[in-house]
This record gives structure tokens, sequence and C-alpha cells, in this order.
């Protein structure tokens, strides 16, 4: 039971680090949009990640019980304890990447919390229930905008094409379980994301298919953030997202 | 509607609540937005529940200050508000007054129930015209849309259906 518990918490840890550090990248659009509809729509999105990821937070918080709060997870833990996948933490790039990186987290978000709401956790299943609406609101746009950009000037056509090339590598760790989330899989708990590849990969032909873009054949695969293995660039988004906390321990709004 | 039916020490609480405005969108009481869930007390223990619109609405730490300001002017002074999430809040809870309040403050509100593209026709709140257009998929909060009308030509927030 003691270790189910703490598969529990490593797992709310690691849904709330892909929800922080994916808000935290499309933050980073805050006055930089290409045009200001977007600025907004980009900055709401990352509000909706955000607001994932306190709840996943508190609920880990109360599963561990050892006085930590949702801000301690988020801001006091270091580069090799987040867990996040690494899709989430790569830099925007441009807004043909970042709404490719979109894309793809959109369209496994789907599948994933239609997963996690039939969840025994119900709290799990509470959160799922909440951010699958909101999902289905976020892929609406993403796949738009690849629509758009794939099937529009050979600029954007060229830029999209690249950045689903560049991204494709890192979406194979999306799919990949662990022993311990396994465990979480018997016990009713959580998803077993390895069922959901067929599915997400039936959605990106048929999207890709219609910006006219190519699907990446290579299997040149990357991972290792839900073992704390990560890019260098983690360490400089979590420098800015920490800095506050770090330098003035306990500052509060 | 939830919270119609209660004994008078509940009703005395929804009818203090019933001041308390959403920040963001004032001509709305959190009732009207259905943010409001359950009232109740207990040996003088108030305990509200309220549900948010978005997982990363930022109006909730207001709300919650504001109940309990609220409460407190009326004497109570052990008050607790609790976040429920679930079920998960829809548009389908708003109340009818709210939508009348919503579209006479110039906010076009939710027109269908699912949360697909809007398939029946939204109207602008300032002519009442159906020609309107799609600006951007997000307003000025998580919770709106940004339209234009085709006649009048007055853009407007467009209250989204989730």
């Amino acid at each position: 039971m003691a270790s189910l518990n703490k598969a529990l918490l490593n797992y709310c840890i690691a849904l709330g680090d892909d929800s922080l550090t994916l808000g935290h990248r499309l933050s980073e659009w805050c006055r930089n949009g290409p045009f200001l509809e977007e600025d907004l729509a980009l900055t709401n999105v990352s509000l909706d990640f955000i607001g994932r990821a306190r709840l996943f937070y508190t609920y880990a918080a109360e599963v561990e019980d050892q006085g930590r709060s949702e801000d301690d997870l988020a801001y006091l833990r270091d580069c090799r304890d987040y867990r996040n996948f690494l899709i989430n933490e790569l830099p925007n790039g441009d807004f043909a990447f970042t709404m490719a990186r979109q894309l793809m987290v959109d369209t496994f978000d789907m599948g994933f919390f239609e997963g996690l709401t039939r969840s025994s956790d119900t709290t799990l299943a509470a959160i799922a229930a909440k951010a699958i609406k909101e999902s289905r609101y976020h892929l609406r746009r993403s796949q738009d905008w690849i629509i758009c950009l794939g099937d529009g000037t050979d600029e954007s056509h060229e830029r999209t094409q690249k950045a689903i090339n560049d991204l494709w590598a890192y979406t194979a760790e999306m799919f990949e379980m662990s022993g311990e989330e396994q465990q979480l899989v018997d016990a009713g708990v959580a998803v077993d994301r390895a069922t959901l590849k067929t599915d997400w990969t039936t959605s990106m032909q048929g999207i890709l298919k219609q910006a006219t873009l190519d699907i990446p054949t290579s299997d040149w695969a990357i991972g290792g953030g839900r073992e704390g293995q990560h890019t260098e660039h983690l360490g400089f988004l979590l420098a800015e997202l920490q800095f506050l906390q770090r330098t003035y321990p306990g500052q509060q709004w | 509607m939830v919270g119609m039916n209660h004994n008078p020490a509940t009703a005395r609480l929804y009818e203090l609540l019933s001041t308390v405005v959403d920040p963001e969108i004032p001509v709305l009481t959190l009732q009207d937005l259905g943010v409001l869930r359950d009232v109740s007390i207990t040996d003088g223990e108030v305990k509200v529940s309220i549900t948010p619109t978005y997982a990363g609405c930022p109006a909730m730490e207001t709300m919650r200050s504001d109940i309990e300001k609220t409460l407190a002017a009326a004497g109570y002074e052990q008050v607790t508000v609790e976040q429920v999430l679930s079920p998960a809040w829809s548009t389908d809870w708003m109340t009818q007054s709210g939508r009348e309040k919503l579209r006479k403050y110039g906010i076009a509100p939710p027109v269908n129930t699912a949360c697909g593209r809007p398939t029946s026709q939204i109207e602008c709140p300032q002519c009442n015209s159906t020609g309107v257009k799609l600006i951007s998929e997000f307003g000025s909060t998580a919770c709106k849309a940004l339209y234009q009308c085709q006649e009048c030509r007055e853009p407007f927030d467009y209250f989204k259906c989730l």
C-alpha cells in the first residue's frame, strides 16, 4: 500500500510537471504573439495548463502529507526532480513549432484525459473531467492552425514540416510506461499510455494529410523526462520560473 | 438551480451571497454563473462550495475572499470556502437571468450546450444581428471568445460554451 501511495505521488507530480513546463513555455509568448488576438489565445491556453498544474500539485501535496505545498513542488525542486515529458520543456521556436507541439500534446491529452476520467481515484477523475473540456477547445485551435500553416504559403508549409520533423522524436516518450506507473494502471488509477499510441497516430495522420504535410517516418526517439533526465533547456526554464522564490524564500503576492 | 430548497438559516446565507459577483464580469453573481455550488451551516460554522469555470481561472481567489468578507460583515465568523471540481462546471449552469444580464452588458451569452463550434446563431448583443464573424477563439478572459458584428461593425465578447 505504501508503495502504491508513493507511485500515486510521483504520478501526480509528473502530470503537474507536464502542465507547468508547457504552461510556462506558452506564457513566454505573452506580448510576443504574432498579433494581439493570438497573443491572448496563447496566454489563455497557458493559463489552462498552469491551472492544471496547480490541481495536480495540490493533490500531490495532499497525498504526500509531509507539509509541502503546491508552491513548494513548483518552485523548490530542481531539474532532476522534474518528471515532465521532454517535448513540454523545449524552447518555443517559431510560431509553427509552438503550434505543432500544441497539436501533438493536445491530441495526446484528449486520449489521456478521456482515460483518466475513468480513474478509480476520484480526485484524478475530477481533474481529468475538467481538463478534457479545455483540451477539446485547445485541439480545435491547434488543428486549425496546422492546417492553415501547412496548406498555406511555401514558407509556412516548409517551417511547419520542419517543426513536425524536429518534434517527432520527442513524441515516443508519451507512450512509454514505467513499472511504477503500470502498478497504478493495475490498481485502476492510471491510464495505460501505451494503448493511446494507435489512436494518436491515426489522428495525427488525418490532420497532417489535410495540412498537406508528411508524417515523419524516422523511428529515432528520445526520452528520459519521466526519469528526471532532461534537455539543457529545462534548467533555464526553471531559473526564470523559480528565481523569485529562490531569491526571496516564502515571498507572497 | 442549486440552493432553491433550503431552510431559513441557509436562505439567509444565499441572500447574502447573492451580492457577491464575478470580479471579471461584475454584472453576474456567483449564482448566475453557476459557480456557487453549495452552502451549509452547522453549529455556527458556514461552509461554502464553489467550482472554477476554468482550471486556471485567476478569479477564484478573489471570489473566495469576497465570500469571506461578505459573510464576515454579516457576523459569520467561521467560514470555510471549499473548491469542488466535480461535477465539472458547465455553461449549462448559467441561469436564464444571468444570460439576459450578460446580453445587456454587451457580452453574447453561450448559445449551445456542447463544447463544439457554435451551431446555432450567435447574436450581436448590440443590434441582435446574426451576421457575426469569429475574430479569435479566445477573448479578454479564458471564458470568452472574440466576435465582430458584420452589421453594426462592433466587436464583442461571446461567452464560450463549456
